[in-house]
């Protein structure tokens, strides 16, 4: 566990420790910001698709789409976050796995 | 960082009810977190401590996750730390929002996580960023801190979390902080699409936390803007 709060803590001190000390070209700070966008993307799409190295089956997809179709019709936040739980809940309860 | 949170030019009733609402879905999880540690046999103090030195839900579930199928301590903090990878970029994207401050830099790099960033990059000037990051992360902390004690605490009282639906809350919340950046910038679009296809395509093959490590290999097709703008002046674009 020590290892891992210690290791988890100096990845997150990459970004402020180097910050000043080096000068980060324009360039690279767009490129960091759309990587850190691919990155958050790469992670909604394994989050709403699978689970544990396999199909995260059909109510959660459906509900982070119900919730994406939200998001993009800019629905308050509220409504996209409780939308897609609501959905995936209801899924489930029908019996949808 | 008290200074901060004051900032007079920020008084956005929108913002501060979005990150009270992912601090109570938060919470819901870090419930279950704690809840699950103790039902499958760890110690109270196990999540308890876990969530404040190591702070990141998903390296947390799968560290406890390999501990309770006894895969033993060694695989569980290998796991936790290829997940918590990304939060090198993530700190890397949000430095320059956590102040000049030596302690600032050394708090706030602890409150890096896929929410906090994801909240601070949606917003549209370089004060409103720094609020959202400091708001959220000092918000999260502490939510999932308590909660986690209170589901160590209460055991398995709470059941299944996964009848509530919440497991598709949080993609769901990605989803809707990152949508402007995608609607603003083709370039960011293209290259999350393939990242994202490549996260997907590999997961199956993969272990844990590379598929979304691999999707940077999308930014090939990521190219800067021709006016060299974009995030220099505080945007995702």
């Amino acid at each position: 566990m020590l290892a891992l709060a210690v290791g988890t803590y100096a990845l997150r001190l990459t970004g402020p420790a180097l910050h000043g000390r080096v000068e980060i070209p324009v360039r690279v700070r767009e490129l960091l910001a759309g990587a850190a966008v691919v990155l958050l993307v790469a992670l909604l799409a394994t989050g709403a698709l699978t689970a544990g190295g396999g199909s995260a089956g059909w109510a959660r997809p459906v509900g982070v789409l119900v919730g994406g179709v939200l998001a993009w019709r800019r629905a308050p936040f509220a409504v996209v976050v409780l939308g897609a739980a609501a959905t995936t809940a209801g899924l489930r309860a029908m019996g949808v796995g | 960082m008290r200074s901060l949170l004051r900032t007079p030019q920020v008084r956005d009733p929108a913002l501060f009810r979005d990150i009270s609402l992912v601090c109570a879905a938060g919470g819901v999880v870090g419930v279950s977190f704690g809840a699950i540690s103790v039902a499958g046999g760890l110690p109270v103090w196990v999540p308890v401590v876990m969530s404040l030195v190591v702070y990141a839900g998903a390296a947390q579930f799968s560290a406890v996750g390999i501990l309770l199928a006894g895969g033993g301590p060694f695989a569980a903090a290998a796991t936790g730390l290829l997940l918590n990878t990304r939060n090198a970029a993530f700190s890397l994207a949000v430095a320059d929002l956590l102040g000049p401050g030596r302690a600032a830099r050394f708090v706030g790099a602890h409150l890096v996580t896929d929410e906090t960033v994801a909240f601070a990059l949606a917003q549209s000037d370089p004060v409103r960023r720094r609020v959202a990051f400091w708001v959220s992360g000092l918000g999260m902390f502490a939510v999932w801190n308590v909660c986690v004690l209170a589901g160590a605490l209460a055991g398995t009282a709470l059941g299944d979390t996964a009848t509530y639906g919440l497991d598709a809350a949080f993609p769901a919340v990605l989803a809707a902080l990152v949508l402007p950046a995608l609607r603003e910038s083709p370039p960011v679009r293209r290259a999350a699409l393939l990242g994202a296809a490549i996260a997907l395509a590999t997961t199956p093959v993969t272990p844990t936390g590379v598929p979304v490590l691999l999707a940077l290999a999308g930014l090939v097709v990521w190219r800067a803007s021709p006016e060299g703008k974009g995030a220099a002046d505080g945007r995702v674009s």
